[in-house]
């Protein structure tokens, strides 16, 4: 059978990325592309750069005409089609020519929209000479050409384009003026403040602004020689630069018959209305009421388009896009997405303004969730607002959170702006270099370059610099990964599915599930651990424990160390202990040597360096239960001495921390839990920053605050509840942790999963009873707790053939010092 | 020339341990189907003890920073040196029997 004929008119970004996307699903079409340009395709966003000087020519070109050739693609360039012959399926070009086609693309894309001001054109000479469409590649390098022997220039149009025309003039003559029809710059994205804001910080680059300006003349009889205002000013001037927005490409379409309003207007597959064989992509599309002047929409539409087209998913659909922008405009940072003023009279609206530094941010939230934001000057919330944006995430309690780091990591820098060699990862010593390159060899998903290259995956603080870092070199292209939404890598369900699926099958071991819910039934060992934890709180006592399904810590029951030695952490609850406790603490460290005795953070004694072969007896001789310091469990209770002896507490915490502790020791999770119970606001215990911390205050009561964290995160905890007796905290603290274990990801901490479910519904649920659960957690918990066994008893009769057998390596290996 | 290294049930189903063979450390796994694999004991990044890590059909993962070694080519995953990978087998007695050469 002979291939079908697809044709695509036009060869700029929207058309060549939607053949990139259907050779990249195997399409088996004979492409031909028209151009009307006599280049290869380049990318437009760049063409401020070569205006700037910063991007050479060469630098900007995407495809150039060898792909065509290599990927067996008809280029005809410099030839614009006339006409589309609906009926008989064929484009008409300029030069005479007919090309029949099965599939049309129509990816014109749009043009310099130049308002009808007198004395732009010269009858019968197009522009007038001096003035200037800044749109494409021939448009650039005449302006550049010109400017150069030059000394004022004009830039009419304030918008994201003006900005970067006015910018990149600077480069190649002395004077440049904005003139901006409109009240403020970049009136489409931003409200008045931002727009003035970004005005001063634009001035002081040395360039003039003038807005409420009106461009009614341009003046000069052989050459410009100034504009006129409709106030009647005139500015003098030798250069204009037009930027006042740009206009679909459609009159094509709409000569040979298609719906064409703004746009060639398409259906969600980008099929123009009412035809079975055309489609539209791009600037040159009306996709439900919208064109979308902007890259990342493009994308959209040409992964949809070539997923239909190639049958991959034929009935793929573009739902429109919600469109975010970051962008350097003019060297400043501005962004926006959604609204840029609040509608409604209950919108909340959040101002930050400091014209001195040149920053402003204003945010626009609605029934608790983002629906609008704008950064100038200061853009480093932007990869979160974006994610609350798009996905509708519950926003902090404290508003101001949305707006600045408060207590979080050191002050981020863009990605765009850091060095190559700058560190990312400090865990892993991972350069953004490396990541980058990762990038542009071809890995673009964010997990796949943190696979590779180890980024992010030491203590994880760094992840979202490396999403930033991946999304900035993908430029756009990052592709969603959906591995992100599962709960562990080798099983494709995020928890929900997998829980439900777990119940419906009953399935009672790791090895189990991977048999029933993975196709072709394939283990994975990075996905063991966090199913042996969920099976485990799922099952209680009826999971089946294969022992291989446990990491090497949850195998013998004590933290691995870098030697390959291990960490002994006997209970002490809530840090208290006894002197009989310490002599025999004192004694079996004495008598095995052991190289290190530690106090840890959490309150205890922690015994470093001992041999796997040891444990058992060590354990043995202490007869303390496991302190748990090496699982993703519950791990201890920090708790300051409370009312019994401080002159200034005015709750137990101790007998509370230790009833905490005894309850729920153990307990394992998606993440370590640590928890602490202070006797007064003075915080000794630092419960502020815990878990789930419990902090006592005057008249008998208790505050409970969850979701803190003082490690890799700082982060202070939300507050849950003030309750009125140390019985409810028992009660509430274990709803909590089991609604944490049923609902949050494997290995995200409670300082992730609190804001990210938001404080206001885990009350509902929690405190409330809203979903009329709170008796299932409970008895839930109940059940865990009723299984908790001391896991140090297993010294006596191994639980596997050689458990404590060395694993030891017998060649020198560094050690940790002995003090 | 082989080495008897004692009979294949002390080494759980998914789990491995490790044996010195003629001075090397030598981590033998035994898969969840019944198959065996025998590699160098010593993750090359820092020291870490292979036979503590944990396994798929694939692949074996170093307990302390997670890096990842093919278990039939010992090549590493996050490009590390990879790692001797040693014949092995069960004998008729059902002892683990490493073999200086691929039998035939």
């Amino acid at each position: 059978m002979q291939q079908p004929r697809l044709v695509v008119i036009g060869n700029g970004m929207a058309g060549a990325r939607t053949l990139e996307e259907i050779l990249a699903r195997g399409g088996d079409f004979a492409i031909t592309v028209f151009g009307d340009e006599p280049y290869g395709n380049y990318n437009r966003i760049m063409l401020s750069n070569v205006l700037a000087g910063v991007e050479d020519e060469s630098g900007i070109f995407l495809n150039d005409l060898s792909w065509y050739a290599d990927n067996g693609i008809t280029l005809h360039t410099g030839t614009r089609i006339a006409r589309i012959d609906r009926a008989a399926k064929r484009v008409h070009a300029d030069d005479g020519t007919v090309t029949p086609y099965d599939k049309l693309i129509i990816a014109t894309g749009s043009r310099a929209w130049v308002p009808p001001i007198p004395g732009v054109h010269r009858p019968g000479r197009g522009y007038h000479q001096g003035v200037f469409a800044f749109r494409t590649l021939d448009d650039t390098r005449a302006m550049i050409r010109y400017a150069r022997e030059h000394e004022r220039a004009v830039v009419i149009g304030g918008g994201l384009l003006g900005l970067e025309a006015a910018r990149g003039l600077q480069n190649h003559l002395s004077h440049v003026t904005l003139v901006h029809a409109a009240g403020h710059l970049m009136n489409t994205q931003l409200d008045a403040q931002g727009g003035a804001i970004l005005q001063r910080s634009v001035e002081k680059l040395g360039i003039e602004v003038v807005t409420d300006a009106l461009t009614t003349e341009i003046l000069g009889k052989h050459a410009v020689t100034g504009v006129r205002l409709k106030d009647g000013t005139t500015i003098d001037c030798d250069v204009v630069v037009i930027a006042a927005g740009i206009r679909a490409n459609a009159e094509v379409a709409q000569a040979s018959g298609l719906v064409v309003d703004r746009g060639v207007v398409v259906d969600d597959q980008m099929r123009a209305q009412g035809e079975p064989d055309i489609y539209a992509v791009g600037e040159c599309a009306q996709h439900r009421g919208e064109t979308y002047g902007l890259v990342a929409p493009l994308w959209d539409q040409a992964k949809v388009l070539a997923d239909h087209l190639t049958g991959r998913d034929p009935e793929a659909a573009y739902h429109g896009s919600r469109i975010a922008t970051k962008l350097k405009v003019a060297g400043v940072d501005v962004a926006a997405m959604g609204l840029k003023e609040a509608e409604r009279d209950d919108d909340e609206t959040l101002v930050f303004s400091e014209p001195r530094r040149g920053v402003y941010k204003s945010l626009v939230i609605r029934d608790g969730r983002l629906v609008g934001a704008t950064l100038v000057g200061d853009v480093r919330k932007y990869a979160f607002l974006m994610q609350a944006f798009d996905r509708g995430l519950a926003l902090p309690e404290d508003r101001v959170e949305l707006m600045f780091d408060l207590g979080g990591p050191p002050a981020e820098v863009s990605a765009a702006d850091m060095a190559d060699d700058a560190q990312v990862c400090n865990c892993n010593g991972v350069s953004k270099g490396t990541l980058v390159e990762t990038v542009h060899g071809g890995c673009k998903t964010v997990n796949g370059v943190m696979d590779r290259t180890r980024a992010g995956k030491g203590c994880g603080t760094c992840k979202s610099l490396v999403q930033q870092i991946v999304e900035w070199a993908a430029g756009g292209e990052v592709e969603e990964d959906p591995r992100a939404s599962w709960y562990v890598p080798g099983v494709p369900m995020p928890k929900p599915e997998l829980m439900r699926a777990i119940r419906t099958h009953g399935l009672k071991s790791v090895s189990s599930v991977f048999a029933t819910l993975v196709p072709g039934g394939e283990e994975d060992a990075k996905s063991k651990m966090g199913l042996a934890s969920l099976l485990k709180m799922m099952w209680g006592a009826e999971y089946v424990d294969e022992r291989d399904a446990r990491f090497i810590n949850d195998r013998v029951h004590a933290n691995i160390q870098r030697d390959g030695t291990f960490s002994v952490v006997p209970q002490m609850k809530g840090g208290v202990t006894t002197p009989a406790q310490l002599k025999r603490i004192a004694e079996v460290a004495e008598r095995h040597s052991v190289p290190m005795v530690k106090l840890t953070g959490g309150q205890r004694i922690d015994l470093l360096g001992v041999p796997k072969e040891k444990l058992p007896q060590i354990w043995a001789e202490l007869d303390m239960p496991s302190g748990y310091a090496y699982g993703k469990s519950f791990r201890t209770v920090k708790t300051c001495v409370g009312s019994d002896f401080c002159r200034f507490g005015v709750g137990d915490s101790t007998a509370l921390g230790i009833a905490l502790e005894e309850r729920y020791q153990g307990i394992e999770g998606p993440g370590k839990m640590k928890l602490a119970v202070t006797g007064c606001p003075r915080n000794c215990a630092e419960a502020y920053v815990k878990d789930l911390g419990v902090v006592a205050i005057d008249g008998g009561r208790w505050e409970i605050y969850v979701g803190g964290a003082a490690g890799a995160h700082v982060r202070k905890g939300d507050l849950l509840a003030t309750v009125d007796s140390p019985a409810e905290v028992i009660t509430l603290t274990g709803r909590f942790l089991q609604f944490y274990r049923e609902n949050a990801n494997w290995l995200e901490r409670t300082y992730a999963w609190v804001p990210r479910i938001g404080i206001e519904r885990i009350r509902e649920v929690v405190v409330d009873d809203a979903d009329g659960i709170a008796a299932d957690l409970d008895a839930a918990m109940a059940e865990s707790v009723a299984a908790y066994r001391d896991p140090w008893k297993e010294r006596a009769a191994p639980a596997t053939p050689g458990q404590f057998r060395t694993s030891l390596p017998l060649v020198v290996l560094p050690q940790v010092p002995v003090r | 020339m082989t080495t008897r290294l004692g009979p294949v049930d002390q080494i759980p189903p998914g789990e491995g341990r490790t044996f010195a063979v003629d001075g090397d450390m030598v981590a033998v796994f035994r898969l969840r189907d019944g198959s065996l694999r025998a590699l160098s004991a010593v993750c090359p990044h820092k020291g870490g003890p292979l036979a503590d890590g944990q396994i798929d059909s694939k692949v074996v993962v170093c307990p302390l920073h997670l890096n990842a070694f093919d278990l039939t080519t010992g090549c590493s995953l996050s490009g590390l040196p990879g790692l001797t990978v040693y014949p092995v087998g069960v004998d008729d007695e059902g002892h683990i029997v490493i073999y200086s050469e691929v039998p035939a």
